[in-house]
């Protein structure tokens, strides 16, 4: 448990340099958003245009957090001291699904109400709204750590990393899309769907942590 | 859409299966042109391992000789 | 385990009249759908191939695991040929879902048939199945990532096809429903027995690539061997005393 905690605060503070990055990570998020303003020729959005919008921010942020998981590990060596360590892979794993989740939701801290600001009419439905963008979190944090270790020791990791995680991530996206559009509707938050696509993703989330997982030595083992 | 009249329904039924049966071709195609290239290397192969066994049997006989 | 099973010569001949009897079935036996007329026919086609590659991306996933458990590259290949297969087959089934679409709906692509959608979305996951191996070098680590792909990948199928069902709004008519459920004895004998045969297909396709690769393997360890001995017998001509090591 110790080793968990210590390679999490690793994490944190070298590869994914939160305290650093995060206002710039905060500032993209935000720009995104007047981005979406503009190309999308909207100055309030609702239901399945909020969602997606959101949500695609979201998952922008993700895969350049994901990028960056293992940029400090390769270049210096860190992955083999880890190999070497009698460490149990697994619980590199889960520290580095943790890195991810914390740092999604520090920044989400930042880009939701922001969103709020720019777009929506009321506060109303953010709650549960938050409650789906964690577990949208865990998804991405589990199948982004898996996937980005395949691609970290791989030749054109940078292009390699998001190809093969996108369609891996297309039913977290459709559920967190499923849930979040009746949350964000015009005419204030609609609950009755939200039970059936906050199982999906719980699902989703169980399903790649078991599978990252049960994998994880195999990535290691040299 | 109601169903279509079968002189066009036919186009695109047979157009489903020609797929299928091109892509087999196609497969086909491929396989034969690696079959080709690997009887070629086995040919090359054999005229080396022709050409090392008689140079050995020189070599012995040389061997004799001395 | 190959010696149990039937030989290649065998299953490509079953395959050529399984496939062959399906097809005489689908144009001579079975009726004609009701709702979408002589268009229905592409189904016998699209969907056992559907099947098939998706079975074979399951079959990928159980050699993966046995590779991981065991090391032995033989179920690296044999993972490798299935989802070399499940992707050829994907394609087929794409396209002949696409005409089968264009034909039923006059769309070539439909979003409102959550198997087709769910089926692309596989499609797309397995295809980066190839760079991916590309892209590691060192052989032995390249097996074990494709290995834990096919699996992760694997446990990956289902989800999807349950979530973009669950996405698709009960507003929009299905265009395949009439696929599904309830279909009359003698569709579902010739369904059947195209199944059977684009399975036969699939596994006599499987162990020709699989032979293939075996001999393209023999091949070059033969050379291989043949240019390390070409070495020695030029230097034994050279020095006649020491004898030649032509005894490999």
């Amino acid at each position: 448990m110790n080793a968990f905690k210590v390679m999490l605060a690793k994490d944190l503070r070298v590869e994914l340099r939160t305290l650093q990055s995060l206002p710039a990570m905060a500032l993209f998020a935000v720009t995104t958003f007047v981005i979406f303003r503009f190309g999308l020729d909207r100055t309030s959005l609702e239901g399945s245009l909020a969602a997606g919008v959101l949500l695609v921010t979201v998952l922008f942020a993700a895969l350049l957090a994901i990028n960056r998981l293992f940029v400090a590990e390769r270049d210096e060596g860190g992955f083999d001291a880890i190999r070497l360590a009698p460490v149990d892979p697994s619980s590199l794993y889960l520290a580095k699904v943790a890195a991810l989740v914390v740092y999604l939701l520090a920044l989400e801290a930042v880009a939701l109400p922001v969103f709020a600001v720019f777009f929506l009419d009321g506060a109303e439905g953010m709650a549960p709204l938050a409650g789906i963008l964690l577990l949208l979190d865990l998804g991405l944090a589990a199948t982004g750590a898996l996937v980005s270790t395949i691609g970290a020791n791989s030749r054109a990791r940078d292009l390699l990393t998001p190809l093969v995680l996108l369609p891996l991530l297309v039913p977290l996206m459709i559920a967190a899309a499923g849930a979040a559009e009746p949350l964000l509707a015009a005419g204030g938050p609609a609950y009755d769907e939200v039970g059936k696509w906050a199982g999906t993703l719980a699902l989703y989330d169980l399903t790649f942590l078991l599978v990252g997982y049960a994998v994880y030595d195999f990535l290691l083992e040299d | 859409m109601p169903a279509l009249p079968l002189d066009e329904a036919g186009k695109y039924v047979a157009g489903a299966y020609v797929v299928f049966v091109a892509l087999l071709g196609i497969y086909v195609a491929i396989m034969a042109v690696r079959i080709d290239r690997m009887r070629a290397e086995l040919a090359d192969l054999a005229e080396l391992a022709e050409r090392q066994a008689a140079s050995s049997a020189e070599a012995k006989r040389e061997e004799v000789r001395t | 385990m190959s010696l149990k099973m039937p030989s290649l010569r065998a299953t490509a001949a079953a395959t050529a009249v399984v496939l062959g009897g399906a097809f005489a079935l689908v144009f001579f036996y079975a009726p004609n759908d009701a709702d979408q007329g002589f268009v229905q026919k592409i189904f016998y086609v699209h969907v056992p191939i559907a099947i098939c590659a998706l079975l074979g991306f399951v079959v990928a996933a159980i050699h993966a695991i046995r590779h991981l458990r065991t090391g032995d590259a033989v179920h690296d290949v044999r993972s490798y040929v299935a989802i070399h297969m499940g992707v050829i087959f994907g394609t087929a089934a794409l396209l002949t879902g696409a005409i089968w679409a264009r034909a039923a709906w006059g769309k070539w692509w439909v979003w409102e048939e959550p198997t087709l959608v769910s089926f692309l979305i596989v499609y797309l996951l397995y295809a980066t199945y190839y760079p991916l191996r590309y892209a590691i070098a060192d052989r032995e680590r390249q097996a074990r990532y494709a290995s834990v792909f096919a699996i992760t990948a694997g446990a990956f199928v289902p989800l999807n096809f349950m979530a973009v069902r669950l996405a698709e709004s009960l507003v929009h008519p299905r265009v395949f429903a009439t696929a599904e459920g309830g279909l009359p004895g003698s569709m579902m004998l010739t369904f059947l027995v195209a199944l059977a045969g684009m399975a036969l297909l699939f596994v006599t396709l499987m162990r020709f690539e699989l032979a293939a690769k075996a001999t393209r393997g023999q091949i070059s360890r033969l050379r291989r061997a043949l240019d390390a001995g070409g070495a020695a017998g030029t230097s034994s001509r050279i020095a006649p005393v020491a004898p030649a090591e032509g005894g490999r």
